[in-house]
């Protein structure tokens, strides 16, 4: 198993615990010292240094300094070897709010909390892009899902990006978009056209989405090109194939450096089968809604420890 | 440790041994076993580096490790090992080393053939999967005859990955779904005399890329194993191993031993249900 870092209060940085905001654990005990440690706010060693909540982009001009004063990045990381594109598989939401006996609507607001969060961070840190694994299209055929379920759940997630585009976040959306509702995809549509000029972060949300059929998808494109003529089959490259999958809306760098898989789930589960080729991965035991700001420097801290290859030697 | 005795041995201190590893592969048999479990073979430089052995000998032990864990699976009752053996990217390394893989590749083929080896004695089925024509043309005769050879039996599956990566695989299987599809007469139906009007979503599906595949006969790994603690697939069975279960021991290829290979089998037994329920999810939704 990958030997998790045990990164704890000796970082100089603040941690927010969004379980210590929450209801305690179903069966409620005496709580020892351990419970204490593990919901309180873990001291900063800077307290002045604060990040800024979404409410701070009412004052641009206060929130700009802050920026690049809060882009210093915590200790063990460094700027040069920070990954440029983040993937993220927010996984293990319904089974933290089970955990406090909360219905998993609970454990979804949870996570977008926590994502919003994970996208400040990134965008102070100059990670260039970020993309989340929101709903794949296995989900569909889970008990009691269906677009009554999807609705609240990802209307929370547009006006989240709404809100977001005055942070300077580019927002792409991938997957098959036609099984939402209607007005859902007005308003996915909606958030990309009106982010697409934005230069700070970019944000891919992969909805109903599967890697296979994103690959499938490019093969049928090529195989179009190959019945019109403009392509031979024997010419067709992995270049060909690259230019057709939904990553390129970030030309620059659409294949993850790192991709982060919470909850202790050991698996891709079809999402950026492609793009994951030389993808460092990195899979811990927390629920994704208990996924701070510590167990997202731990992870940039593995990534930063890891020697990539690409199949050669380095000597 | 038994990776230090390969060759078939005939004294007593063998058979007590094969007798308590049916035992233990009894007991683990009562839990669910896995069908297919892919090894990514890393580590056997650090290997010879780590023992200030010469370069290349890393490679040679790695290969009977190989043989092991091939005997200890089929003994289990696994029936199809796929293993990394070459990717086209180790094709950048030096020329020097890149020609003494080839060299002990076509070695170990051979061996692989000969009468004693396990191939023979439990019946293997051996597969190379890759772009087979970049390899040197000893290297890719003797993995034909290889292939051709253990065609027909019927025992566990072997499949060699050299001079592959996934993305490879996935554009020939693209390539040749292109050129079966144009090759074939257009019979739309419904059509009023334009040239395109047969639904173009219904041209390439899933099922016409998976079965374009190298692994197309084979089901997809119940586990992947990397060894040497990394924790990346290195453009190894993308497509494939969607649901599998991801493993990163630390011992180096060569210091693979049974005892990892029952941890590994023990860590996907006890996440079995879950992975059984996930898989039945994503049969319903294909």
């Amino acid at each position: 198993m990958l030997p998790s870092l045990h990164l704890n209060s000796t970082l100089n940085c603040t941690t927010l615990n969004y379980s210590s905001t929450l209801l305690p654990l179903r069966g409620s005990r005496r709580r020892t010292r351990r419970d204490v440690a593990n919901e309180s706010l873990v001291p900063a060693a800077h307290p002045a240094r604060r990040y800024p909540s979404l409410s701070a982009s009412l004052a641009p001009a206060r929130e700009e300094e802050e920026r690049k004063e809060g882009a210093l990045l915590p200790p063990p990381l460094r700027p040069e070897t920070l990954p440029r594109h983040v993937a993220v598989i927010m996984d293990g939401n319904s089974r933290w709010a089970k955990a406090r006996g909360l219905p998993s609507s609970a454990g979804h607001e949870a996570g977008y909390r926590t994502l919003k969060k994970m996208v400040e961070l990134s965008c102070q840190w100059g990670i260039r892009a970020l993309t989340v694994f929101a709903f794949s299209s296995e989900n569909w055929t889970r008990p009691k899902v269906g677009s009554g379920f999807a609705s609240p759940y990802l209307e929370v997630a547009a006006n989240v990006c709404l809100v977001l585009y005055r942070e300077g976040i580019r927002v792409c959306i991938i997957g098959d978009s036609s099984e939402l509702s209607q007005s859902l995809q007005k308003l996915a549509k909606e958030v990309v056209d009106k982010t697409k000029n934005n230069t700070q972060i970019d944000l891919i949300v992969a909805i109903s989405y599967s890697g296979r059929k994103e690959i499938t998808q490019a093969c049928q494109n090529i195989a179009r090109k190959v019945k019109d003529g403009l392509l031979e089959p024997e010419d067709i490259t992995e270049s060909h194939i690259e230019e057709e999958l939904e990553t390129n809306c970030i030309p620059e760098f659409p294949n993850p450096d790192l991709l982060i898989r919470t909850s202790g789930e050991l698996r891709l589960s079809n999402f950026l089968l492609w793009q994951s080729a030389y993808t460092e991965l990195f899979f811990t035991n927390t629920y994704w809604p208990d996924f701070g700001e510590a167990e997202y420097v731990e992870a940039l801290t593995s990534f930063q420890n890891r020697q990539r290859r690409f199949g050669q030697r380095i000597n | 440790m038994e990776k230090h005795d390969r060759k078939p041995e005939s004294n007593i201190f063998a058979s007590v041994w094969r007798f308590l590893r049916r035992c233990l592969f009894l007991v683990l048999s009562l839990g669910p076993m896995p069908n297919h479990i892919a090894f990514i073979m890393d580590g056997n430089r650090r290997y010879a580096k780590r023992r200030n052995a010469e370069e290349g000998s890393g490679h040679g032990v790695g290969f009977t490790t190989l043989t092991s864990i091939c005997q200890y699976c089929y003994e289990m009752g696994v029936k199809y090992v796929t293993v990394y053996a070459f990717s086209i990217d180790n094709f950048k390394r030096k020329p020097e080393e890149v020609q003494s893989l080839m060299d002990l590749m076509k070695e170990k083929i051979d061996e692989l053939l000969e009468e004693e080896s396990i191939v023979q004695k439990y019946g293997f089925r051996i597969n190379f999967w890759g772009s087979l024509d970049l390899l040197s043309e000893p290297v890719r005769l003797v993995a034909e005859k290889a292939m051709t050879h253990t065609a027909n039996n019927t025992g566990p599956v072997l499949s060699v990955c050299m001079a592959y990566t996934s993305t490879n695989e996935i554009m020939r299987a693209i390539k040749k779904s292109c050129a079966r599809k144009s090759s074939r007469p257009q019979g739309y139906v419904n059509c009023d005399g334009e040239s395109v009007c047969a639904d173009i979503n219904s041209y390439v599906t899933v099922a016409d890329v998976e079965e374009n595949l190298d692994t197309a006969d084979c089901p997809d790994p119940d586990i992947v194993i990397r060894t040497s603690g990394e924790t990346r697939l290195s453009n190894f069975l993308l497509w494939q191993t969607s649901l599998s279960h991801l493993q990163n021991p630390s011992p180096l290829w060569p210091e693979f031993s049974l005892r990892n290979l029952i941890w590994a089998i023990l860590e996907y037994q006890k996440i079995y249900p879950y992975l059984e329920a996930r898989r039945r999810l994503t049969k319903k939704e294909n």
